[in-house]
């Protein structure tokens, strides 16, 4: 019925999706930072919260104006780069978070890099070799992972590569890391630890997609043609099962934004998710509110790559 | 033959419900047993009590006295962890009942009615959805403060848009077959079509989505109090001792090891049941 | 005598079910195929025909496996072979054409691509080489521009077409043995006609060995040369395809041939007292269509301006092939799809469009039955839950009252009373639609409306279903609307017929009369397509190309 639907039509209709869920995004993020708390001015003050002291603060950081206004005010300041300044330290948001969003940056990129080749192998694999003792223990390893929070993975991986085989340094980031070799020793234990958590999801998803192609009449069809099994699922299925993979790796890597702010945490990583945690036991309000629309607009993008690489994916749109 | 009737063939009959579990799936169901019986008792079975100081070391080893080592203040781990028991299994299952109970029915209206209530509900809680998990407590419990009660709300708003979704998409689907088209030419109501037709046909994937649900709420409910915006001391539930300890993570002690096992086995546990659960009932869109 | 191609020998195959219970699928079946012969596997669902064609190519469905007995295949014992031998015969020595080509062709791939795999599988020729073998096969399958038709995609050729494209593949590698598996069941009659005949005339120019497997015997009778009847994987009876169609010694095959043929409907004289009554159903220039509504009309519109009565007590067919929308036309008349334009009146009473719009009384008078009772019926109510639902909504029965109805009911079908307590999937296709019309009598209805409802069952399941709309129709006063695309089955319980094509009413003819009174050029080419038990049937038929160009092969 909906044939009429051209895919260039939908995927614009995705983008207007994701630009209308990040404008109520925001509008959560601010309102639940913001309104919900009571008066930030007390909270700020503390002890020496007299009734002149809060008015004066409130009216030197705006606080008087309507809750609307406010809230145009700061999309229209996040919008222009202008993040507004931090209760607690009085810098700029703009400027805390400039460092430690590289930071963040590289480390999702190597995880990123490691997690993708690994898991598409160890995916496409497992669902070549369906049944088979491979497939069960890949399957068991994915399960229990992505079973268990991922400061245990964290945990374990400390345990064994830090404490039991002591190979890497347990809590990294104190040392200056200088040169590739340390950098990488530097590196390598968040790295594992969300390559982890991200091929988890990546696997089990990579697989389950690769299946559900080697199960269609054209797959046996190619059985019936004489073709092994590698050519059945290399030639046949997988050039099927690319759109729904690809939409697998966009959707586990949306994992990193929930992983990173627990990894980051553990292993004391510079970036922005330690910035937000520290920011929460603070309440500087303006920094959680940047950082959080940071994590929205990353998780977002993903989710809608995911999507759109779905519907440009499907044959029947074509 | 076709989709619809293959669709049609994993529907689970009542019948069919409860029994025939393969060992795997046994297993599962004992543990998850064992800790909902934990969880109700467990302070009985504790050998000290939970907040007291029993032991002059702290992080002290696995011994007689201590099965599981004591903490970073010298308190018995075991007994702290069968206390942290009806914490984390408790909010969690609270949480997921909410969850799942309104993102249901929900669900099934929006899927029944349809038009301009299906349109806002299911863009709106979309949009929900565009909210990584972790993120939206760690703001929800910064503004307004943890407490047991705003855990549950919060843990139970992040996972609503989730259960409404697949509940949608399986009474949709239902709601294109033809007993449904048959009962409404026949001219019954709404609430008729959603008891009687709708949902005993999507009961089965519901109560094992409800399983996956509960899985990822523990998972987040660890990760908050582990981030130290869960349950507040002097209570704690398997996060929270983790988040307590984890000073002893380089020595390897075991009051880091074992709080972590607890929820590994929970949710390990859990996923293996509905693994396993018959096909019939576990048939999941996701 | 020669040395047969083929030999099959007891063949046992069993599968393991979900629950872990064993069944036997094949119980020692055992036959010869001659080389150049074609011999034809006919059964219902569930006989094992499919299976067995499948073992032929020593490959059988998940869950199933080769118990016994010894397939050969010239030289090759393919029961004792391993996967890698068994994968290299398949494509060279023995080919398979599916009932679904449209499944079959991966969507991805080019048709020529595909077309070719086997020679590329097997290295048996240059990719020239086989192209241009693929082309002629293209020309001697009759399809159009069979030079450039294997650039395309699958999506982009036809369903009849894909089906001959799926023979050249089969074809291409030379094999000995061709299996086609209901190979045309999923065309429209109007199409199946072209692909049956290029199929016929590449197999007897190659001189290959071919197993069809169908369920249609007038289909069967066209191209075998024997036929095996098969029933719950066993074979009743073999014989070459003159004896099967002339003189059947089984008894069940007997039965196979009786329901192909049902007694005709004897169109009832008017009755005179009756003259002047109100039809049950009129409807007048209806209009129906899908999507969203734009200046009152809908963007995909299906029905056009249909008109037509049906008087009281008689019963009306509606033919027509996939698309054409005949059960579109059920479902506006009994508001499940609401007509933007035109009249529907039930005994010259008015109804509304909407299904809210009508009353618990004007739906109660015309129940509608679908095709499905597998879709139809509830899977987790129990049959005495789907029959006592009607009962309490229009009549307020209950408890003791309504038990007793829903039994009288499950009379009616012919179903024991204590069906009522089972759920439906308990039952089998045939227990599950006489269900599904009880339920549609449970209303009390005067006008019944049935969507196909025989065309998902086994030809004698069917018959059976036809004989008591028949009888229930005497008792209880009804009229019927029956849509159909088989015309036996419209002739057998019509006594009008409309032709319907893309929406549109071409014609009216009385039933028992279609073929000698049809005017319209699409309801002669409809008409004319139907296969007859008769082996010279498709050889003798003669169709004006113009009006297969104009009406069929879309």
């Amino acid at each position: 019925m909906r044939q009429a639907l051209k895919p260039w039509f939908l995927v614009l209709q995705r983008l207007g999706i994701a630009f209308l869920t990040l404008i109520i995004v925001s509008f959560a993020v601010f309102f639940a930072t913001e309104l919900l708390p009571g008066d930030v001015a007390e909270v700020l003050l503390g002890q020496a919260a007299t009734p002149e002291a809060v008015a004066a603060l409130r009216e030197s950081m705006g606080l008087d104006e309507p809750a609307l206004s406010r809230f145009l005010g700061w999309l229209v300041g996040l919008a222009g780069g202008d993040l507004g300044t931090s209760y607690v330290n009085r810098m700029s948001v703009a400027e805390l978070i400039g460092g430690r969003l590289g930071n963040s940056l590289q480390l999702a990129g190597i995880v990123t890099l490691v997690s993708v080749p690994v898991a598409l192998t160890l995916g496409i694999g497992a669902a070549m070799w369906r049944g088979s003792r491979f497939d069960r223990a890949v399957s068991v390893l994915t399960i229990s992972v992505i079973s268990v929070p991922e400061f245990m993975v964290a945990t374990l991986a400390v345990l064994i590569f830090a404490v039991w085989l002591d190979w890497l340094p347990a809590l990294s980031f104190g040392v200056n890391a200088d040169g590739f070799w340390a950098m990488l020793r530097a590196y390598a234990m968040p790295v594992i630890t969300l390559s982890f958590v991200v091929s988890a999801q990546m696997i089990r998803m990579t697989r389950a997609a690769v299946i559900e192609t080697i199960n269609t009449p054209y797959v046996e069809m190619a059985l019936l043609k004489g073709a092994s099994r590698s050519r059945m699922v290399l030639r046949h299925a997988l050039p099927n099962a690319l759109g729904p993979i690809a939409n697998a790796v966009a959707l586990s890597l949306s994992y990193l934004v929930g992983g990173v702010i627990i990894v980051e945490t553990i292993f004391n990583y510079p970036g922005v998710a330690k910035l937000m945690v520290d920011a929460v036991s603070t309440r500087d309000l303006p920094l959680i509110q940047s950082c959080a629309m940071i994590f929205c607009v990353s998780y977002l993008s993903l989710i809608t790559l995911a999507d759109m690489v779905a519907i440009l994916s499907n044959p029947r749109l074509r | 033959m076709t989709t619809r009737t293959s669709f049609l063939s994993a529907l689970p009959t009542p019948r069919k419900l409860g029994y025939s579990f393969n060992m795997t799936g046994r297993i599962g169901l004992l543990v998850i047993l064992f800790w909902a019986v934990v969880a109700v008792i467990g302070p009985m079975l504790a050998p000290y009590n939970p907040g007291e100081i029993v032991d002059w070391d702290y992080f002290g080893p696995m011994t007689g006295d201590f099965w599981l080592g004591t903490d970073y203040l010298g308190r018995d781990i075991l007994s702290r962890i069968l206390m942290g028991a009806r914490y984390t299994v408790g909010i969690a299952l609270a949480a997921v009942t909410i969850a799942c109970a309104g993102g249901v029915i929900l669900g099934m209206i929006a899927a029944v009615t349809g038009g301009w209530f299906d349109m806002i509900l299911s863009r709106l809680l979309d949009a929900f959805n565009g909210i990584p998990s972790l993120l939206f407590g760690l703001v929800t419990v910064a503004a307004v403060g943890s407490s047991i009660p705003v855990l549950v709300l919060t843990l139970a708003a992040i996972y609503l848009p989730g259960a409404y979704r697949f509940a949608r998409a399986l009474s949709v689907n239902v709601n294109t077959m033809d007993f449904v088209t048959v009962a409404r030419a026949r001219g019954e109501n709404t609430p008729y079509l959603i008891v009687r037709e709708i949902f005993p046909n999507i009961l089965g994937p519901v109560l094992a989505d409800l399983g996956v649900r509960f899985v990822f709420i523990v998972l987040v409910l660890s990760g908050l109090s582990f981030l130290g915006l869960g349950v507040q001391p002097p209570n704690a539930d398997w996060g929270a001792l983790v988040r307590e300890n984890i000073e002893g993570l380089s020595f390897g002690a075991p009051a880091v090891l074992f709080p972590s096992v607890a929820i590994a086995t929970l949710t390990i546990s859990v996923n293996m049941f509905i693994d396993n659960l018959p096909i019939k009932i576990r048939d999941r869109s996701e | 005598m020669t040395k047969p191609r083929v030999t099959v020998k007891d063949l046992q195959i069993g599968a393991t079910t979900d629950s872990g219970r064993d069944v036997e699928i094949i119980k020692g079946v055992s036959f010869d195929i001659a080389p150049g012969e074609i011999i034809a596997l006919i059964g219902e669902s569930g006989s094992g025909k499919t299976t067995i064609a499948l073992s032929l190519m020593g490959h059988t469905r998940t869950g199933c496996q080769i118990r016994g007995g010894q397939i050969t295949l010239g030289d090759h014992e393919i029961t004792g072979l391993t996967e890698r031998q068994r994968a290299a015969l398949r494509g060279t020595k023995v080919a398979y054409v599916p009932q679904s080509a449209a499944a079959a062709f991966n969507p991805s791939k080019r048709i020529m691509d595909q077309v070719i795999e086997i020679t590329a599988i097997h290295t048996l020729m240059s990719r020239d080489a086989a192209e241009k073998k693929a082309v002629e096969l293209f020309r001697a399958l009759a399809l159009p521009d069979p030079d450039d038709i294997g650039a395309r995609y699958p999506h982009q050729v036809s369903g009849g077409q894909l089906q001959r494209l799926s023979a050249a593949m089969a074809l291409i590698g030379d094999p000995e043995l061709v299996i086609f598996d209901e190979p045309t069941t999923a065309l429209d009659v109007t199409t199946q006609i072209e692909v049956l005949r290029a199929f016929k005339s590449v197999m007897q120019q190659s001189g290959i060995s071919g197993v069809y497997v169908s369920h249609d015997l007038a289909v069967v009778a066209q191209v075998a040369d024997r036929i095996l009847v098969l029933k719950g994987g066993e074979v009743q009876e073999e014989g070459t395809t003159e004896q099967i169609l002339e003189a059947p010694t089984h008894p069940y095959t007997r039965e196979l041939l009786a329901a192909f043929d049902p007694v005709k409907h004897e169109a009832k004289p008017a009755d005179p007292s009756r003259h002047d009554q109100t039809p049950i159903l009129e409807v007048s220039h209806l209009h129906a269509g899908y999507g969203d509504i734009v200046k009152g009309e809908p963007t995909v519109k299906i029905l056009k301006d249909i008109n037509f009565k049906l008087p009281r007590g008689r019963n009306l067919g509606v033919i027509g092939e996939s698309g054409s929308g005949k059960s579109t036309l059920a479902r506006a008349i009994a508001g499940i799809l609401p007509p933007y334009q035109g009249d529907v009146l039930v005994d010259g009473h008015e109804m509304r469009p909407g299904l809210k719009a009508r009353s618990k009384e004007e739906l109660r008078r015309a129940q509608i039955v679908f095709q499905l009772a597998d879709t139809a019926l509830n899977p987790s109510h129990s049959i005495g839950a789907i029959l006592g639902r009607p009962l309490g909504f229009y009549h307020g029965l209950k408890g003791r009252a309504r038990e007793k109805r829903v039994i009288e009911l499950l009379d009616m079908v012919h179903l024991p009373a204590n069906i009522r307590h089972r759920l439906p999937g308990e039952l089998s296709g045939g227990q599950k639609q006489r269900v599904n019309f009880a339920r549609a009598l449970a209303a009390e209805p005067e006008l019944i409306l049935c969507d196909e409802i025989t065309s998902a069952l086994d030809t004698v399941v069917a018959a059976a279903i036809i004989d008591l709309l028949k009888e229930l129709q005497s008792e209880l006063d009804l009229s019927y609307m029956f849509i159909s695309h088989d015309l036996s089955t419209v002739e057998a319980i019509c006594d009008e017929v409309l032709v319907m094509y893309k929406g549109e009413v071409v014609e009216a003819l009385p039933a028992a009369e279609m073929s000698a009174r049809a005017e319209h050029p699409y309801s002669r080419l409809l008409i004319s397509s139907i296969p007859q038990l008769d082996t010279g049937w498709l050889a003798s038929l003669e169709r004006d190309p113009k009006l297969v160009e104009q009406f069929a092969m879309r």
